[in-house]
């Protein structure tokens, strides 16, 4: 196992190089083609030649490689990779603000509600798919089939304007009149935006809306993975030899179906983040999902990039713990 | 939904027979006292599929829509007077107006056609790049696969939406191309693995190691023998991967990064109305039912399309 660890550590360095030049590509290429970002700051006002360049300059966009269509400028490349890593510097907005302070400030929400959302998608997903696949073709089976399609099908942004414009406004309205709730409830978690005041309550119903992306997906996995285990050799003999069914299936069952859906948690990371946006646009919470809303609305691709480096960054980390979690959790992987 | 690699559960699980034949012949051979092939399997278990049958009926219904939108409506849907604005459905306007005054059904029926060619344009261009890497670093292997597979590896550590966002706040034109490109980019690399997985299988399968043996080229043991036997799985993805992109195009428009409004898709529908839910709701009614409705449809396809050419389950 240790030799996995390593080589998994060693394809991790490529492959956080290879993500920061391809969004450092993309970046340059949309430059190149469409023009200098740092006139956008100067509005209808046209700047002198000497001011665009000042400008330019002390955005770190005046090379002139972002000139030349299709250059993949690899001295800027480099140049960013050592700000990322040697300095902790992401680039900053139009007013000056680095983006590490923009990411500092919006952190805490953006974890919490990640945080409920993958508590939400373990708990209901694993429990609606181990009960689908122990007793598949009956009842719960197809009930679980139907409303994870369902789920599926409507948009996460389609969920959170109707949650929130018909669920806390229209309810919420009615439970806040009537004066019968505690107000954590009433004004926390039923408040259709963020309250400072309720820091847990009020990112409830934003989590689950933004846990509801995987959790058809969790469930379905799970339910094909019990399908798959439950006729396996080890719990016929498991069986045999007088196991209680508890043991079989909450044990041995169970540890080796939810393999995949380990691995599929992490990928699914990568999901929630980008969810985060339009979640957090949705219900006002001011987490770093939001910072790039605004930041896409506002017209400062500087943001949006940096903000979008760092969370990448995050994202291959947790999947490389994923990845060695994995062979911890199954000792038949080995990779030699 | 907004991440097509949410929805790969299972479509990885459909594996290619391993007979002999190419897809043509095996549709040919499906006839009476031919043993029963794959794909003529497959066709006797859709017909008799009322869920794929039925949601097949409404993709062609909104695929008419997207063809020929005049079949549909006699209404010009720039056609617009603003004392109309946002008035409720009548007698010949069964959506009403939209906030512009515009009759809100012709709307609704030419909103198909960007929303649908989206998807189209996408959903071809990933598969024929996917397809092509996949077949490519699956059949040869060794240095090639390795490169291949790093490539892969780095687009797939760019999630979906994010990745999207990204391709997109830095382009300023935003047309049918731009966000079919933002979702080719970070799209095609799902069909690349499905595809890898699926030669490597058929790879060293005896069929393949017989044409090599009568003297067959690379390329055509790849197209004649590989292809059609790897190309279920792919398909499959596909067919679910059009529903996923129509949910794409609708979000990155209401993120704003997306369609503007004079085109009118569902998702520049759905973003100009969502403040009037409260007193209007009917203007998010129609375009949310009607893309809710093209989402499920494809997803249910493809579903019962995997089903169909599971051989595990025959």
């Amino acid at each position: 196992m240790g030799r996995y660890v390593v080589r998994r550590l060693l394809q991790f360095i490529p492959t956080v190089l290879g993500a920061i030049f391809l969004l450092h590509y993309l970046t340059s290429l949309g430059i190149q083609m469409t023009g200098n970002p740092a006139r956008a700051i100067f509005g209808d006002r046209r700047p002198s030649e000497a001011q665009l360049q000042a400008m330019s300059e002390s955005l770190g966009l005046g090379d002139k490689c972002l000139e030349r269509v299709g250059d993949p400028c690899i001295g800027l490349y480099f140049d960013r990779l050592s700000d990322i890593f040697l300095r902790f510097d992401l680039g900053m907005n139009f007013t000056r603000r680095p983006v590490t302070d923009i990411i500092a400030d919006g952190l805490s929400y953006t974890v919490k509600i990640v945080i409920i959302a993958i508590i939400f998608e373990i708990l209901v997903g694993i429990t609606a798919g181990v009960l689908a696949g122990l007793r598949s073709g009956n009842f719960v089976d197809y009930l679980v089939k139907i409303s994870t399609v369902l789920v599926i099908s409507v948009p996460v942004f389609v969920l959170g304007f109707l949650v929130r414009d018909m669920f806390l406004v229209n309810v919420g309205n009615s439970v806040r009149s009537s004066g019968n709730f505690p107000d954590w409830f009433a004004y926390g978690l039923m408040s259709p935006v963020y309250k400072p005041d309720y820091p847990w309550a009020s990112l409830i119903i934003p989590g689950l809306v933004l846990g509801s992306i995987s959790l058809a997906t969790t469930a379905r996995l799970t339910r094909t993975s019990i399908l798959e285990n439950v006729r396996a050799d080890y719990v016929r003999t498991g069986r045999a030899k007088g196991l209680s069914e508890k043991r079989v299936i909450g044990v041995h069952t169970l540890r080796n179906s939810l393999i995949p859906v380990v691995t599929y948690l992490g990928i699914d990371f990568g999901a929630l983040m980008g969810g985060a946006v339009v979640t957090e646009g949705i219900f006002g919470v001011p987490g770093i999902g939001r910072e790039i809303f605004r930041a896409i609305a506002q017209q400062q691709p500087s943001v949006v990039v940096g903000i979008t480096t760092a969370l990448v960054l995050v994202f291959l980390v947790v999947n490389l713990l994923v990845d060695i979690l994995y062979a911890v959790l199954d000792p038949r992987i080995r990779y030699d | 939904m907004t991440d097509p690699s949410s929805m790969t559960t299972g479509a990885t699980g459909t594996t290619a027979p391993d007979a002999g034949a190419g897809a043509d012949d095996a549709v040919a051979a499906s006839g009476s006292g031919k043993p029963s092939s794959l794909w003529g399997d497959a066709r006797k278990r859709l017909v008799r599929s009322p869920v794929f049958m039925l949601s097949l009926l409404y993709l062609l219904v909104v695929t008419s829509m997207a063809v020929a939108p005049k079949l549909w409506t006699r209404q010009d849907p720039f056609d617009c007077s603003i004392s109309l604005s946002r008035q409720p459905p009548t007698d010949g306007h069964p959506f009403g107006y939209n906030l512009l005054g515009c009759d809100y059904y012709a709307h609704a029926i030419y909103g198909a056609r960007p929303s649908l060619s989206i998807a189209l344009v996408a959903t071809a261009a990933v598969v024929l790049i996917g397809g092509t890497i996949g077949l490519l670093s699956g059949f040869f292997g060794g240095w090639l696969d390795a490169i291949l597979s790093r490539i892969t590896d780095i687009f797939l550590s760019l999630p979906f939406l994010l990745g999207a966002l990204v391709v997109l706040a830095m382009v300023s034109a935003r047309n049918i191309w731009t966000v079919a490109l933002a979702l080719i980019v970070l799209g095609w690399t799902t069909i690349a693995r499905i595809m890898r997985g699926s030669v490597i299988e058929a790879r060293n399968l005896d069929y393949v190691q017989a044409a090599r043996a009568l003297g067959a080229t690379n390329g055509r043991i790849m197209f004649r023998h590989i292809l059609p036997n790897t190309i279920a799985p792919v398909l499959v993805y596909a067919t679910i991967m059009l529903g996923s992109f129509v949910a794409a195009e609708a979000t990155l428009t209401y993120l704003g990064v997306g369609l503007q409004p004079p085109a009118a898709s569902w998702g520049v529908m759905i973003n100009m109305h969502q403040v009037y839910f409260d007193t209007d709701p009917w203007l998010l009614f129609f375009p949310v039912g009607l893309l809710v409705g093209t989402v499920l449809s494809f997803i249910l396809a493809g579903d019962a399309l995997r089903d169909a050419l599971d051989p595990k389950l025959q």
